[in-house]
């Protein structure tokens, strides 16, 4: 498979009074045209992973990595102007609550042209029928109505679906998202996965998901990198994520109800601090 | 194991042993991170430098503030005997300066002490009675609050006279409505919890309620508003003082003395000078000072 | 609300008109409500101060040596031998209709003097506002966004000594340094003695009069005068304004939809001035008119040092020679624009923000 992203070593750090916190400590993993699952709970490091192939990460917060190359080109030595067009352009990313994503001062249509003006020519009348295609896309009805609204009056689901719509409409090579059903109603969850799902394979994209849903990401994912305290413990493929070996992925299944499997009682998470020593699984391929 | 415990580690402990242990701790973390803040410690050392001056001023003061002497009349900075020269009247400006510190502090802890009392019994009993009690207590608040305060004060002094304890009365009469907003607001959210309901169902009555139990929680904001507003106040009993309508002469307090000195500005410019900067010293004082117990006491609104 | 796909399949098209207007003119006629109450409350506050209080309105007009029967003429005219809350209301329908009394000082109507010395410190203040807002909000925007830097240091200073400074003070050295010792400026007064009712008063702006006669030394001499107490002024509404500016950029800074912006590939400025600072122009509009209506009471002391014929000085000679129909005329006029002040903003507030309507 053809690599579109390769990132080595990838440490996250921030210093503190007390001395340097490790947010990420050394992740390695690629990406191809494929659904990548990054899994852990608060704090393991995973969203600060996606945050930090992005360079969003703002001081004091340190990025260090041996590399992070886009198709040949490592992003960590290029200049911030020449991020920005990587940003959006070829790298995007849908964040977790659209009612915070989201400018509550700009009208749906202005977030949406802005996004894609800014990585193309194009007039504004040209970006509006591209945005109104982009809305379509995303299972909008009524989209003129829609560009000219604001967020609030939007709906979670709806709001998703519009972060989707304005991250997607430069065309990028890779999606970056992060928890991006973890705030919607469960009945428009699956809705709002299956329009990023589609979206995603007709381009031909790659795509990172960051979720905490163990089940969701084994359901909607091709391999899964399992995080722990800045670290990946374990790399399996989604659907032999049963077969996983390390206790932490073992314990996250086991204090999963199953319909398959009923337990009377859930194992509960015994923590080994041996977990957070251990160097880094790398999952580059 | 108690035996070998320092102070230092009973007062750091992360499992107190007893509610005052728990209260001294939290107390003792307060001042650490309070001790850490460099700027909140010198507004601290200059206003206990400050009551330290107020309190020792006939010990310290190098002469009688209101002793005339017209040969001498405004000698400049430096003179013999005179650090800081003399006035039109030949009085020592250090000493003016030395016995005014007992006005300023006087005039802030009268203010500090009305205010807030003023404020939290408007707050409280709008917040806990509620309905009509409230609206019309908080339309009160509101009214006065669209007041600009100096010139309300200035018609209360004009009204009531000019004098110290008068400029007193008027910079509270303006200084209350914010002390009774927040008052209100903390009684709101304390009224509605669990734990007052807890309390009222074991009898206790409205007063119990408010004296021990609403009251106590109010005070840690009220404490850092008070501290932020004192600036504030110290500027507005000097811009009373300067105007005439304050401490009356031959008192030294700071702005009547800038006021005096005003008419010599170009030629004895220090007249001036001088008691102006003890002002700015003093509320630039209460401004740090405000500042790092905002940090500590209300995380929430440091930024 | 939240539109969705659902509900609006079903709603309307438009909704009945009475459901669409009911609710904005409830509005309208609570804040209007609130609005007379207010103004109510504050002339009632004068009217406290001016007669209750414990000076004889009757002495004060015809003096100490007057006859029984001239104090009694003049007790009747006042209208004092009626209950309290009569006056209260002569009192409240004289000032509806700008009728603060005659002046004890000078004899002529207080409205008269306050209409002749405001524009002297609507001037003044609002050429102070201007600076405050075109130094002061770029300077807090710029150490929010470089929290912590040199620059964050310079304007926490900068608010720092504003909040602490005596402005009275500070004015007196701005005239012992600008004036007196570099002579930059021109001293006290609106204009210097040989310039003084050179052009006719038509707007009493003198800098807006002196320009529309083209008297350009006039103009030049007028600026030179007003140049210093509005910087003064100017400086203390720049440390208030940089620093609830500062405050606000910082809470949106930390805001998501920067990341989303971030995201899309935006330069730096673009994400401070575009997204995060469009969100916080509506808080900010609050704190200058907030900010304005300090500068009126800043400038009461500032016009004093000063010598400005404006209404500070109004009212403090007024006070000085107990003329309270003066006092309390100046009083409720500067309260009155505290409260047009607020009003204002809080319209200001709804046209702009889209989560209000």
């Amino acid at each position: 498979m053809e690599t579109l992203l390769d990132v080595e070593n990838l440490w996250v750090k921030f210093p503190s009074r007390h001395g340097v916190f490790d947010a990420v400590r050394g992740v390695s993993f690629t990406l191809g045209r494929e659904r990548l699952g990054i899994v852990g709970e608060s704090g393991s490091g995973k969203s600060m992973t996606g945050r930090a192939i992005l360079r969003l990460i703002r001081p004091p917060g340190i990025v260090e990595a041996d590399q992070i190359s886009l198709e040949g080109v490592d992003l960590m030595k290029l200049p911030e102007k020449d991020m920005r067009s990587v940003r959006g352009q070829r790298i995007s990313m849908v964040m977790q609550d659209p009612k915070f994503s989201l400018n509550p001062v700009m009208t749906i249509g202005d977030q949406i042209i802005e996004a894609y003006r800014l990585h193309t020519t194009a007039t504004k009348t040209q970006a509006y029928e591209k945005s109104l295609e982009m809305l379509e896309a995303v299972s909008i009805r009524d989209p003129e109505r829609v560009m000219r609204a604001y967020p609030h009056e939007m709906s979670g689901g709806m709001g998703q679906r519009i972060m989707i719509a304005m991250m997607l409409i430069p065309n990028p090579e890779i999606l970056i998202a992060d928890e991006p059903t973890s705030a919607l109603d469960v009945s428009v969850q699956r809705q709002v996965l299956d329009i990023m799902d589609k979206l995603v394979k007709d381009r031909g994209m790659g795509l990172i998901f960051i979720s905490h849903d163990l089940n969701l990401v084994a359901d909607f994912c091709d391999r899964v990198l399992i995080m722990y305290a800045g670290r990946i413990v374990e790399v399996c493929d989604a659907d032999k994520l049963h077969e996983a070996q390390h206790p932490y992925t073992r314990g996250l299944l086991n204090s999963l109800p199953r319909l398959d499997q009923p337990r009377d009682r859930l194992d509960v998470l015994k923590r080994d601090p041996d977990w957070s020593i251990a160097p880094s699984v790398s999952a580059r391929l | 194991m108690a035996d070998t415990q320092t102070l230092r580690q009973w007062l750091l402990t992360e499992t107190p042993t007893s509610r005052r242990h728990a209260k001294l701790s939290a107390i003792y973390q307060g001042w650490l991170s309070f001790r850490s803040n460099t700027m909140a410690m010198i507004g601290l050392v200059i206003l206990l430098l400050l009551l330290f001056v107020a309190i020792a001023a006939p010990l310290i003061a190098p002469h009688d503030p209101f002793a005339q002497d017209l040969g001498n009349r405004l000698a400049p900075l430096g003179t013999d005997g005179h650090i800081f020269g003399t006035d039109s009247l030949g009085r020592d400006i250090l000493s003016r300066l030395i016995y005014g510190a007992r006005i300023t502090l006087y005039i802030v802890a009268l203010v500090a002490l009305i205010a807030p009392i003023a404020g939290l019994l408007m707050g409280t009993i709008a917040g806990y009675v509620g309905g009509w009690t409230d609206t019309v207590l908080m339309r009160i608040t509101d009214i006065f609050l669209a007041f600009p305060r100096l010139v309300l004060a200035l018609a209360f002094v004009a009204a009531l006279g000019a004098g110290i304890e008068n400029a007193v009365l008027a910079i509270s009469l303006t200084a209350w409505p914010p002390y009774a907003r927040i008052a209100r607001a903390e009684t709101l959210t304390i009224r509605s919890s669990d734990y007052i309901s807890a309390i009222k169902l074991q009898g206790a009555g409205p007063l119990r309620i408010i004296t021990k139990h609403i009251w106590p929680l109010c005070i840690s904001s009220l404490i850092v508003r008070v501290t932020l507003d004192m600036a504030g106040i110290i500027l507005a009993a000097a811009g009373l003082g300067f105007l005439g309508l304050g401490a009356q002469p031959p008192s030294p307090e700071w702005g009547a003395m800038i006021s005096e000195g005003r008419r010599f500005i170009l030629d004895h410019w220090w007249v001036a000078t001088v008691p102006g900067l003890a002002i700015f010293t003093v509320s630039l004082a209460f401004n740090l000072l405000g500042d790092g117990l905002r940090d500590i006491l209300d995380p929430k609104a440091s930024e | 609300m939240a539109l969705t796909e659902d509900n609006k399949q079903r709603r309307p098209t438009r909704a009945p008109f009475s459901n669409h207007v009911w609710p904005i003119l409830k509005t309208a006629l609570l804040t209007l409500g609130s609005i007379a109450v207010t103004l109510i409350g504050l002339v009632f506050i004068t009217f406290v101060i001016g007669r209750v209080m414990p000076i004889d309105p009757v002495l004060a007009i015809v003096g100490e040596r007057a006859s029984q029967a001239t104090y009694d003429e003049v007790y009747f005219q006042l209208g004092l031998d009626k209950p309290v809350i009569v006056q209260f209301l002569y009192y409240l329908w004289d000032v509806v209709h700008l009728d603060f009394g005659i002046s004890l000082l000078n004899a002529r109507p207080v409205s008269e003097d306050i209409a002749r010395v405001f524009p002297a410190t609507l001037e003044l203040a609002t050429l102070g506002i201007f600076f405050g807002v075109v130094l002061g909000i770029p300077l807090g925007v710029l150490a929010a966004v470089h929290k912590g830097s040199w620059i964050d240091q310079i304007a926490r200073v900068v608010a720092l000594v504003g909040y602490s400074m005596p402005i009275f003070w500070l004015g007196l050295m701005g005239l012992l340094v600008f004036y007196g010792i570099l002579g930059w400026v021109g001293g006290p007064g609106r204009v210097g003695i040989f310039y003084i009712d050179v052009v006719p008063s038509v707007t009493g702006l003198i800098l807006v009069d002196t320009a529309l006669a083209g008297n350009w030394d006039a103009f030049k001499n007028a600026f030179s005068h007003i140049i210093l107490p509005a910087s003064l002024l100017g400086y203390f509404s720049l440390a208030y304004i940089s620093r609830m500016t500062r405050s606000f950029m910082l809470e949106q800074l930390s805001a998501e939809y920067i990341t989303t912006a971030r995201v899309k590939g935006m330069s730096e400025w673009n994400v401070v001035w575009k997204h995060a600072f469009k969100n916080i122009r509506v808080q900010l509009i609050t704190v200058i008119a907030l900010s304005y209506a300090n500068l009126l009471e800043g400038s009461v002391l500032t016009e004093i040092i000063f010598s400005w014929p404006g209404i500070g000085s109004y009212i403090t000679t007024a006070l000085l020679s107990a003329d309270m129909n003066a006092v309390l005329g100046g009083t409720v006029v500067v309260g009155l624009i505290f409260i047009l002040l607020n009003i204002f903003s809080d319209l200001l507030y709804r046209v702009f923000d889209p989560r209000a309507k």
